[in-house]
């Protein structure tokens, strides 16, 4: 199967690779997928807690090409939006952007399904810490 | 790196180039030489027809067999097929089940789905970890209904060799007929049907450095003399079983391959074997967590399949593009699921999913042997790198007790 520039480009220059300390409050953890399904997400974001808005975003990804280039999209899309924002993000946005084939949508879904753990878990650790 | 033409062919269990010297030997049968063999008279066609003959002997040698005995085909799918089919419908009178493992070629699985559906039975005999097919089930499932077993000579993802002298004894003393797909093991292994006892065998040219579209099946003659129902309808040629005009070039240039297969084989294997030792060592010396699927020591001299944990496959290949190789990942097949093979083996899907298969030929160098294992250290490294589960697992956690989000 050929790739998409856009595919190749993120995978042999993945954008935000990297671990953020899960301990931290200002930073929610996604882990999504699973290794007998071939593809494993973490998506870490570290909020601003002044400004409320996504500072960081961090991934690590076990899966195809189309799925480290998925989570490396959705790290760099999330980067300075809201919460709110970072919500309104869907598969079918990675879909087009990567110009992903059907086979690979699973791919985009899983970066959205991320994106979402991530904020649940910074929003379950506030409610902790309040 | 010097002397290493990019990317790097390792992927001799698909298919290999034509030999120059078999390409030359066929040149001339597709134009001043064109003759059809089935012309009894005239002089183009007593050419081609003699041609036919010296190439039925030539891949008759490689396996020990005569030249009576061998019926030339389309390929390995049509071989595999005439085989299945054409004893099944030739034996229907004596009984209706045939018996054959989980990790045969779609060649076969798909040829006994096909005659399952017209009422046959079939059974699946039990492989063990390293891809044996256990002999032992292979007695146990046949019954007085059994008019066929199945069972492949090496696998084409693993490289396992099975124990076919030891099935095809079994099958002969209850007097059941036994085939074997040995595709990937003639011309890179010794394969004698005499010897082994094997009543059909199917071969193809294009694994073996002769052209795509010729292989052969053999039929034996004499104890006991198989017969065959025919699945093409025509001519008659190959003494009624498989009708079609004869493929001259094809059969000039399969012949002249085996011909240099069988010169070969007790020089080029040893050479190929020493070299996918080597990548196997230097990988391991490398890299921790690399996981050998097959048999350690019955396997293909050329196969190296390996399972390069908490990396996916695909991705894997992506980052070595300069590698020319497969992978037993879901993601490299259209049906999402991991190697059927690796599974039948017991291999987790999640080391199926990271799987490579190296596949190492004729014309496999060191220097290629070299660049190789460089790019798969550096690229399986660089994947880790980005691997959560290699993350996971260095921060002592135990994967097997994470609670995954199945998808």
């Amino acid at each position: 199967m050929a790739y998409t520039n856009k595919v190749v480009e993120h995978f042999e220059n993945p954008k935000n690779i990297g671990s953020m300390d899960k301990a931290s409050k200002d930073v929610g953890t996604g882990l999504v997928g699973a290794p007998e399904c071939g593809d494993v997400m973490k998506l870490q974001i570290e909020v601003d807690e002044t400004t409320g808005l996504i500072r960081d975003a961090k991934f690590k990804t076990f899966g195809c090409g189309s799925a480290i280039a998925s989570s490396s999209l959705a790290t760099e899309w999330v980067k300075g939006k809201t919460l709110a924002e970072a919500l309104q993000i869907k598969n079918t946005q990675i879909v087009e952007e990567l110009s992903l084939p059907p086979i690979k949508i699973h791919c985009s879904v899983l970066a959205e399904d991320a994106i979402k753990a991530a904020v649940k878990d910074y929003l379950k650790k506030q409610e902790a810490a309040s | 790196m010097k002397n290493v033409k990019i990317p790097v062919y390792l992927d001799y269990h698909a298919t290999t180039p034509v030999d120059p010297e078999v390409f030359k030997t066929m040149a001339p049968y597709f134009t001043e030489i064109f003759g059809n063999a089935a012309s009894r008279n005239h002089e183009f066609g007593w050419t081609a027809e003699s041609a036919v003959e010296k190439g039925r002997a030539q891949v008759a040698s490689l396996i020990g067999a005569t030249e009576k005995e061998i019926i030339f085909t389309s390929g390995a799918t049509e071989s595999n097929n005439l085989a299945l089919t054409g004893v099944a419908e030739m034996y229907a009178e004596k009984g209706n089940h045939i018996i054959t493992s989980p990790i045969e070629h779609k060649a076969i699985l798909d040829t006994c789905e096909a005659l399952e559906r017209k009422g046959y039975k079939i059974s699946f005999a039990e492989v063990d970890t390293t891809g044996q097919v256990k002999p032992e089930s292979v007695a146990a499932l046949i019954t007085d209904k059994t008019i066929l077993v199945s069972i492949m000579f090496a696998n084409n993802e693993i490289g396992t060799i099975n124990k076919i002298g030891e099935i095809a004894k079994i099958c002969k003393d209850k007097d059941v007929l036994f085939h074997t797909d040995a595709i990937q093991a003639v011309g890179k292994i010794p394969v004698e049907v005499n010897a082994l006892g094997i009543d059909l065998l199917s071969m193809t040219g294009h694994k073996i450095y002769g052209p795509k579209g010729v292989g052969a099946l053999y039929v034996r003659r004499k104890n006991p003399r198989v017969r065959l129902s025919p699945i093409l309808h025509g001519g008659g040629h190959e003494r009624g079983m498989r009708s079609g005009t004869l493929n001259v070039p094809g059969i000039v240039g399969f012949g002249k391959a085996c011909e240099i297969a069988l010169k070969n084989l007790p020089t080029e294997m040893p050479r190929i074997r020493a070299m996918r030792d080597r990548l196997w060592k230097e990988i391991q010396d490398q890299l921790d967590e690399v996981y050998l699927n097959g048999h350690p020591t019955d396997r293909l001299p050329n196969n190296l399949n390996v399972s390069f944990a908490y990396v996916e496959g695909e991705s894997l290949m992506m980052g070595m593009k300069e590698l020319a190789v497969s992978s037993g990942s879901a993601c490299t097949s259209a049906s999402l699921e991991p190697s059927y093979v690796l599974k039948a083996l017991g291999v987790g899907d999640d080391l199926a999913h990271s799987s490579i298969r190296f596949s190492l030929g004729r014309f496999t160098t060191d220097a290629e042997i070299d660049y190789t294992v460089q790019k798969v250290v550096a690229t399986v490294k660089k994947l880790r790198d980005i691997s959560p589960l290699y993350e996971m697992v260095k921060e002592g956690i135990n994967l097997k007790t994470v609670v995954w989000t199945a998808h």
